[in-house]
C-alpha cells in the first residue's frame, strides 16, 4: 500500500465498484468459454481429424462412374442390327421446380405438346425425381438446356435401337428399359453383351478440373460385340416374301428358315405376324414370339423322305422298289388314303407323289425302335441346340408306346411334332450327304464345325433324289422351279388339330428344300399356318416363298447354276489370264 | 563448413523448385489425358450414331422400294443373264 496516487479524485472515479464475486464469475465465464473453444478445436484437429477432413474431400474428391454400354449387334457381313448410343432424357426434380409462366409454355413448344398436358405432366408429386420426357431429341435438348429452368434436368442414357426394325425382331429380340435382354439373341448372349459400368476416384481443382487419380482406377468394361450368322439381305427376302405370301393366303400367320447346308449357321428366319422393336407402345406378346423356334406342329408329309432314308438304309427297298398302294390299306381299324391314289408306285414315286399309302406301308417294315431311332436320329424330339431361348424339343414318344396305327401315321407325320427350325435342320441330313451340322444362329468359321453322320452319303444322295423330283414332272411340287438351279424339296400339308380332333378345313401348309441340288448350299424351311383363300396345298402356299427366297439367295450368293438344260445361257469363257505385275518385292522370297 | 551449408541450402531450394515444374507439368498433361479421353469418348458415341444413320439408309426395305420406284430396276430374267465359268477355276 506504499502506492499513492496523484490525483486521488480522478482515481476515485476510475475505481471500480464492484463486488469481487461479480468479477470472479464474468471472469470464470470467459475462461470457461476459452476452454470450451478450445477444447473442441483441439477436438477437431486432433482428435476427430476425420470430420473436417472429410469435408473438404467432398469439395474437392469425387467418385465418377465411368459409362460403359452394350455391346452391338450385327450380321454377318457387318450391318448393324442393334446397337446402344446415347441419348438425352428430361428429368424433373418437384421440390426444386419453378417455371415462370413464359418458360412454361416455351418448354410446352419445344415438347410440341399443349400446355395444358404440361402442367398435368410437372404436377406429379414425387418425391425425389421422375422423367417428363425420355428420349429427347437433340435439338430439344439443346433448347431445353438454353431455358436453364431450375429443377428441370437433362440426363444421359444409353438407348438401344434396331436398325432392321421387325425385319429382324424376332431374332434379335430386345431389351427392357434396364438394358435386360427380354427375348432372343438379347437374352440369350445378355452376359456377353452387358457392359461393367468401371469407377474412378479423383481430385478435382476449383474450376473442375481432374487433377489426379487417388485409387487406381476400375476400368469399365464395354459390352461386348456380337455377329451373328444371319445375312441381313437374305433376312429381308425371307421376310418381304412371307409377308407377301402370308397377305395373298390371307394366313393366320407363318415362318421361313434359311440355313446353310453345309455349316448349319442360320442364315435368315423370319416369321409372321411381327413386331416393331423400335416401338413397343403397343406390347402384344404374341407377336413376339419366334414362331419358326418355340410353335411346334405336326409336320405331314415332310416326314416321309426320312421313312424312304430309314428302309433305304437297311437295304430293305432300293430307289426304284415298286410297292403295291391300294386305296384300301389298313392298318387296325385305320384307313390310310390318298388324295391321288396310284395302285402301285416305286419308292421315288412315293415321295415325288407323296403318298400316304406307301409311306405307311415302308414304315411298317420296320420295328418302332428302327424307326424311331432314324426320327431321333436326324433330331426330332430333341433340342435344336442353337441356343435361342425357349426353343422346343417337339415331342416323339418312346417307341414302346407306340400302336401301329400311329407307327402308320407317323410315317406322314401324325403323331409327332416339331418346330421349323428343328425340321429344316433334320433335312441338313440330306444336304450335307447325311452330316447334321450344329445349328448357330452366330456367325463362325468353317473349321470350327464338326458334324454328326446321321445317314451313310450313299442313302442321303439317293434321298436328294427323290426329292429333286418332287419338283419335277409329275411331283407334288413340280409347279415349283428356280431358274437355273436343280432344286430338291418336299411338300407338306397337314390338317390342323382343333378341339383335339383334325380340322377339315385348316391346314398347315409347308415346304423345305435344298438347292443346287448338285450340291446343296442352302436349305429353305416355310411354313404357312392356316391359309384361308381356298388353296392350301404346301407347294401352292409354302412353295412359291421357297422358290423366290432361295432363287434371290443363290444369286446373292454368286452360285454357279447347275441346270444348264434351262433357258439360263451358259458362256464358258477363257479368263483373260492377265500376268502379275510385280510392283514391289518384299524381302525377294516367294 | 558454413559455406557448404549455403550450397546444399542452394542446391535444395532448386530441387524444391524442380519437384514444382514436374508437379505442373504432370498435372498439365493429365488435363489434357483426361479432355483426349473424352473427346474419344465423344467420338466413339459419334461414331456409334453414323454407324445407326448408314445402316438406316441402307435398310434393304428402303433400298428395295427406292431401286424399284426411282431407278425402276428389276430383276434380270432368265435369258438375260450370262454366266461366266472361268476355265480352270476351282
Amino acid at each position: 500500500m506504499s502506492y499513492q496516487p496523484r490525483n486521488a479524485r480522478a482515481h476515485q472515479l476510475l475505481k471500480l465498484n464492484l463486488a469481487p464475486w461479480r468479477m470472479a464469475t464474468v471472469g470464470g465465464l470467459l475462461l470457461g468459454g476459452l476452454v470450451l473453444v478450445s477444447a473442441r478445436a483441439f477436438y477437431l484437429q486432433g482428435l476427430n481429424t476425420d470430420y473436417l477432413q472429410g469435408k473438404g474431400d467432398a469439395v474437392s474428391n469425387r467418385n465418377l462412374t465411368l459409362p460403359t454400354h452394350r455391346g452391338q449387334v450385327s450380321d454377318r457381313h457387318g450391318q448393324l442390327l442393334a446397337i446402344s448410343t446415347p441419348v438425352e432424357s428430361l428429368w424433373a426434380r418437384p421440390i426444386e421446380l419453378k417455371l415462370s409462366a413464359e418458360q412454361h409454355a416455351r418448354l410446352a413448344k419445344v415438347l410440341g405438346i399443349p400446355p395444358q398436358e404440361l402442367s398435368k405432366k410437372l404436377a406429379r408429386k414425387t418425391r425425389g425425381e421422375f422423367a417428363v420426357r425420355r428420349p429427347v431429341t437433340p435439338e430439344q435438348a439443346v433448347n431445353i438446356a438454353a431455358m436453364g429452368a431450375p429443377g428441370l434436368y437433362l440426363r444421359r442414357e444409353f438407348r438401344r435401337y434396331y436398325p432392321a426394325g421387325e425385319v429382324t425382331a424376332h431374332v434379335v429380340g430386345f431389351t427392357n428399359v434396364d438394358d435386360l435382354g427380354q427375348e432372343g439373341v438379347e437374352r440369350a448372349y445378355q452376359s456377353w453383351l452387358v457392359g461393367r459400368e468401371g469407377e474412378r476416384h479423383i481430385l478435382r481443382d476449383r474450376h473442375g478440373n481432374t487433377i489426379r487419380d487417388l485409387a487406381p482406377i476400375k476400368t469399365a468394361q464395354m459390352g461386348g460385340n456380337l455377329a451373328l450368322a444371319l445375312d441381313l439381305k437374305i433376312q429381308y427376302l425371307a421376310h418381304r416374301e412371307l409377308a407377301a405370301a402370308i397377305a395373298t393366303h390371307k394366313a393366320k400367320g407363318g415362318s421361313v428358315v434359311v440355313l446353310d447346308a453345309k455349316t448349319g449357321e442360320i442364315l435368315a428366319l423370319a416369321n409372321q405376324p411381327i413386331f416393331n422393336p423400335n416401338n413397343r407402345s403397343n406390347y402384344q406378346p404374341g407377336l413376339m414370339r419366334n414362331r419358326a423356334v418355340i410353335d411346334t406342329f405336326e409336320p405331314g408329309s415332310t416326314v416321309k423322305p426320312f421313312v424312304a432314308a430309314a428302309v433305304l438304309e437297311r437295304g430293305l427297298f432300293r430307289p426304284d422298289s415298286v410297292i403295291q398302294t391300294p386305296d384300301n390299306f389298313r392298318v387296325g381299324t385305320k384307313l390310310v388314303r390318298d388324295d391321288h391314289p396310284h395302285p402301285q408306285l416305286t419308292v421315288t414315286e412315293i415321295i415325288q407323289k407323296s403318298s400316304n399309302i406307301g409311306a405307311a406301308k415302308m414304315a411298317m417294315t420296320l420295328t418302332p425302335q428302327q424307326f424311331w431311332d432314324v426320327l431321333h436320329r436326324v433330331g426330332l424330339g430333341q433340342l435344336p441346340g442353337s441356343g435361342f431361348p425357349g426353343e422346343t424339343a417337339g415331342l416323339l414318344r418312346p417307341p414302346g408306346t407306340w400302336r401301329p396305327v400311329e407307327q402308320a401315321t407317323m410315317a406322314y407325320g401324325y403323331g409327332l411334332s416339331v418346330s421349323l427350325l428343328q425340321m429344316t435342320r433334320a433335312y441338313m441330313a440330306f444336304a450335307n450327304d447325311g452330316e447334321v451340322m450344329p445349328l448357330s444362329f452366330l456367325r463362325r468359321e468353317p473349321q470350327e464345325i464338326t458334324g454328326e453322320r446321321v445317314f451313310s452319303p450313299i442313302v442321303a444322295r439317293e434321298v436328294r433324289t427323290m426329292m429333286e423330283a418332287v419338283t419335277q414332272e409329275g411331283g407334288t411340287g413340280q409347279s415349283i422351279h428356280v431358274p437355273g438351279y436343280r432344286i430338291a424339296g418336299k411338300t407338306g400339308t397337314a390338317h390342323k388339330v382343333l378341339n383335339g380332333s383334325y380340322a377339315s378345313d385348316r391346314y398347315l401348309s409347308s415346304f423345305i428344300g435344298m438347292a443346287p441340288a448338285s450340291n446343296p448350299r442352302l436349305i429353305i424351311g416355310v411354313v404357312i399356318d392356316e391359309p384361308s383363300d381356298g388353296v392350301y396345298y404346301g407347294s401352292s402356299v409354302a412353295g412359291p416363298v421357297f422358290a423366290q427366297v432361295m432363287g434371290a439367295s443363290l444369286r446373292l450368293l454368286a452360285l454357279p447354276p447347275d441346270a444348264p438344260e434351262t433357258a439360263t445361257r451358259m458362256t464358258q469363257s477363257t479368263p483373260t489370264v492377265v500376268a502379275p505385275t510385280v510392283v514391289a518385292r518384299i524381302g525377294g522370297g516367294m | 563448413m558454413s559455406r557448404l551449408n549455403v550450397v546444399l541450402a542452394l542446391v535444395l531450394v532448386l530441387c524444391a523448385l524442380a519437384v514444382i515444374q514436374a508437379q505442373h507439368r504432370a498435372r498439365n498433361y493429365f488435363v489434357e489425358l483426361e479432355r483426349l479421353k473424352k473427346e474419344a469418348r465423344a467420338l466413339d458415341e459419334q461414331w456409334g450414331q453414323l454407324q445407326l444413320e448408314q445402316s438406316t439408309w441402307a435398310n434393304p426395305a428402303r433400298v428395295d422400294t427406292l431401286a424399284r420406284a426411282q431407278l425402276g430396276l428389276v430383276a434380270p430374267v432368265p435369258d438375260r443373264i450370262h454366266v461366266e465359268t472361268l476355265v480352270g477355276a476351282p
